[in-house]
């Protein structure tokens, strides 16, 4: 083994599968020369050649258009949306089109597309290249949601996502891609973490706090700190598939703990973590000693000025806060 | 002498492009095939009117009534195991491009016995494995869709080509821009076949573009184009044809304008006060029906008492097809969440 940054375990995932399979391609805007906005792609034009690593004029509609309709005939694209904020210009497209063909055919045709896109703000990019736009997509019957918070977990959860029949959009966290912090050691040969099973990041006994994407490390952070600072011990469980959600390995939690935080990073109001919430609630109350509490983002536009961006956002203080109000 | 032997091909011209004369050179039989494909599809759409005026379709429909040309046309000018794409005014397409009449109405009907177990209905009908990429209810929303057909195409080298249809109104999305100019700078096999019927629902034509031509287009791509009359099935198999053999090697996408006319309203609910019945009764002068049957009989391939025959083993066809759809069951609601996922 050796450590990978989620980028590199992404890119790998991505190389060793059109290694294997030559129906898998890359489709996007600038992943050939440039390597992808984020760099995710360098090196690929160079081995797998522009038949297969295909650079498309700034198309987002056409890109997913053109990878359903290719996924439908046998091929196994990987789409890339360059910031996840523009999967709405490809609306119809994912929502439409790529998402219900299996049902509107009666179950008489597959759709195996991967939308790669890079979400999620403290770049500074403000409100158009900052989104956390998963519950978007995860209201949508028909889609799979992906979004993995570390290396080993990136790698794995693309493999699965290629190799799935139905369209899966991964969410890949642009603060990740070259993180220090979360670099791992990631097995060299080919794995799958399978879609719709969480994990839980850390053991505690004290609280569960469910997390996704970046905030499950910022989770991770605040409960080493409480742990170090308190003798605190928080069960952080990384949700990693939004759809299909893995809600047993919450429930099982909090049969131990009897709380919950959810933490996200998008607009608290009709965010993903309603859905959790909600689920725990009708499945879990009776082993609930206390509601079920959000950290999210504010109700506002990702801001561009740093002061405003980390109030929007919530930080490793915010989710702290949140884990000591809630054990009261 | 070797040389005046070789009979000479003939060659017509349409907008300005020489084409061969395809048609001339085919069997008889399937030149009488065309017709029963155009009555086939006249004739559904007419038992489909009543079961709309009898309230039996759950829903809406879109009536492909008068634009039979265009479909059969195109669709028996390429080969069974190309692909297509269609639109929610998809019926004819889908009859040409062979779906079985039975399995079509059950799925109007909203029947398990239906093309989509009665989970698409009219505007979703699609046979993947025999190249129907399906119907759309989206305008223009398959048009990305055929031009990802066509790259698959391109990358399996398997030979085959698409033809994505799609209306006057499908010109103005923007999937429509995305898609043509992808296909042109990547030289995907693809036809894209413009069924320009005079309104999108009620929007004339002349009110939603600034140019005479929608395949005056073709110059925004670079590639070729060109307006053909579409109520004349002869013109349509012969374009397509054409272009056929050019997208075959690799001098594809190609734009063509197919001129016809929707005989019914928009929908179910349409009232039509946006055209006069002068117009419509015009229109059902140049009916592409009645000029193909003329052109088998005026070239002795049919006799008019063989045409009644035909019609009339058509219409039964589709009482059949009306009375499998009847008596079929419909889908248990316990089937609501199959099929969401692979």
């Amino acid at each position: 083994m050796r450590e990978l940054t989620y980028l590199e375990a992404i890119r790998e995932a991505m190389q060793q599968k059109m290694r294997e399979d030559s129906s898998v391609y890359l489709i996007g805007e600038d992943i050939a020369e440039y390597g992808g906005a984020f760099g995710v792609t360098v090196g690929m034009l160079e081995e797998f050649g522009k038949e297969r690593i295909i650079n498309t004029p700034i198309s987002e509609e056409a890109i997913i258009g053109v990878a359903t309709g290719s996924a439908i005939t046998g091929m196994r694209p990987i789409a890339e949306i360059m910031f996840s904020d523009f999967i709405t210009i490809a609306m119809d497209q994912i929502a439409n089109q790529a998402a219900k063909i299996r049902y509107m055919f009666g179950g008489k045709a597959k759709v195996p597309l991967v939308i790669r896109t890079a979400g999620g703000g403290g770049t500074g990019a403000a409100a158009q290249h900052s989104q956390s736009l998963e519950a978007l997509v995860a209201h949508i019957p028909g889609l799979k949601v992906v979004m993995p918070s570390c290396p080993y977990d990136a790698k794995g959860l693309l493999i699965s996502s290629i190799n799935d029949d139905n369209p899966v959009i991964f969410i890949e966290h642009k603060l990740l891609y070259n993180n220090k912090k979360c670099i791992q050691n990631v097995p060299r040969q080919m794995y799958e973490v399978p879609l719709g099973k969480g994990d839980v990041k850390r053991e505690g006994s004290d609280i569960s706090v469910a997390a996704t994407s970046y905030m499950v490390q910022k989770s991770l952070e605040a409960a080493e700190k409480l742990s170090q600072e308190k003798g605190i011990e928080c069960e952080v469980i990384d949700i990693r598939t939004l759809r299909p959600l893995d809600i047993d390995i919450i429930l099982d939690s909090i049969k131990k703990t009897g709380r919950l935080l959810c933490v996200e990073e998008a607009p608290i109001f009709g965010g993903f973590m309603g859905e959790v919430s909600a689920q725990v609630s009708e499945k879990g109350f009776d082993w609930l000693d206390a509601p079920v509490v959000r950290v999210a983002g504010r109700n506002c536009p990702v801001p561009y000025s740093l002061v405003l961006e980390q109030e929007m956002i919530p930080g490793v203080s915010r989710i702290e806060k949140g884990i000591l109000n809630l054990l009261g | 002498m070797g040389n005046d032997l070789k009979a000479e091909k003939p060659y017509i011209t349409i907008d300005g492009y020489r084409v061969e004369d395809k048609f001339s050179g085919l069997d008889d039989s399937i030149k009488i095939e065309m017709l029963r494909k155009m009555y086939q599809i006249r004739h559904f759409e007419n038992e489909t009117e009543q079961f709309i005026i009898r309230g039996m379709i759950h829903g809406t429909c879109h009536l492909y009534t008068g634009e039979e040309a265009t479909a059969v046309g195109a669709i028996y000018a390429i080969n069974d195991d190309d692909y297509i794409t269609s639109t929610h005014r998809g019926h004819g397409h889908c009859i040409a491009k062979g779906a079985d009449l039975n399995i079509m109405m059950a799925e109007l009907l909203g029947k398990r016995t239906g093309y989509c177990k009665g989970k698409g209905g009219s505007m979703h009908i699609a046979d993947v494995d025999s190249g129907n990429l399906g119907a759309n209810g989206v305008v223009g929303g398959s048009i990305g869709i055929a031009t990802g057909a066509a790259l698959t195409c391109k990358m399996k080298r398997n030979g085959k080509i698409v033809v994505c249809f799609f209306g006057d109104g499908a010109a103005n999305q923007g999937i429509f821009h995305g898609s043509i100019n992808m296909a042109s700078i990547w030289d995907l096999p693809i036809i894209y076949l413009c069924e320009n019927n005079v309104y999108g629902m009620s929007t004339p034509v002349k009110e939603a573009f600034n140019i005479e031509k929608i395949s005056d287009r073709k110059y925004a791509y670079g590639i070729e184009g060109l307006t053909i009359d579409g109520n004349n099935l002869v013109e349509v198999f012969n374009t397509v044809s054409h272009f056929n053999g050019e997208c075959r090697v690799g001098r594809g996408p190609v734009l063509i304008e197919s001129l016809t006319y929707r005989w019914r309203g928009h929908s179910k609910s349409d009232a039509q006060v946006y055209r006069t019945r002068e117009e419509t009764k015009q229109w059902v002068g140049k009916d592409p029906i009645e000029r193909y049957k003329k052109i088998l009989i005026d070239q002795k391939i049919l006799i008019e008492k063989e045409d009644r025959d035909l019609e009339k083993e058509v219409i039964s066809q589709i009482k059949e097809a009306a009375k499998f759809a009847r008596e079929s069951p419909f889908p248990e609601p316990s089937e609501v969440e199959d099929d969401v996922y692979a």
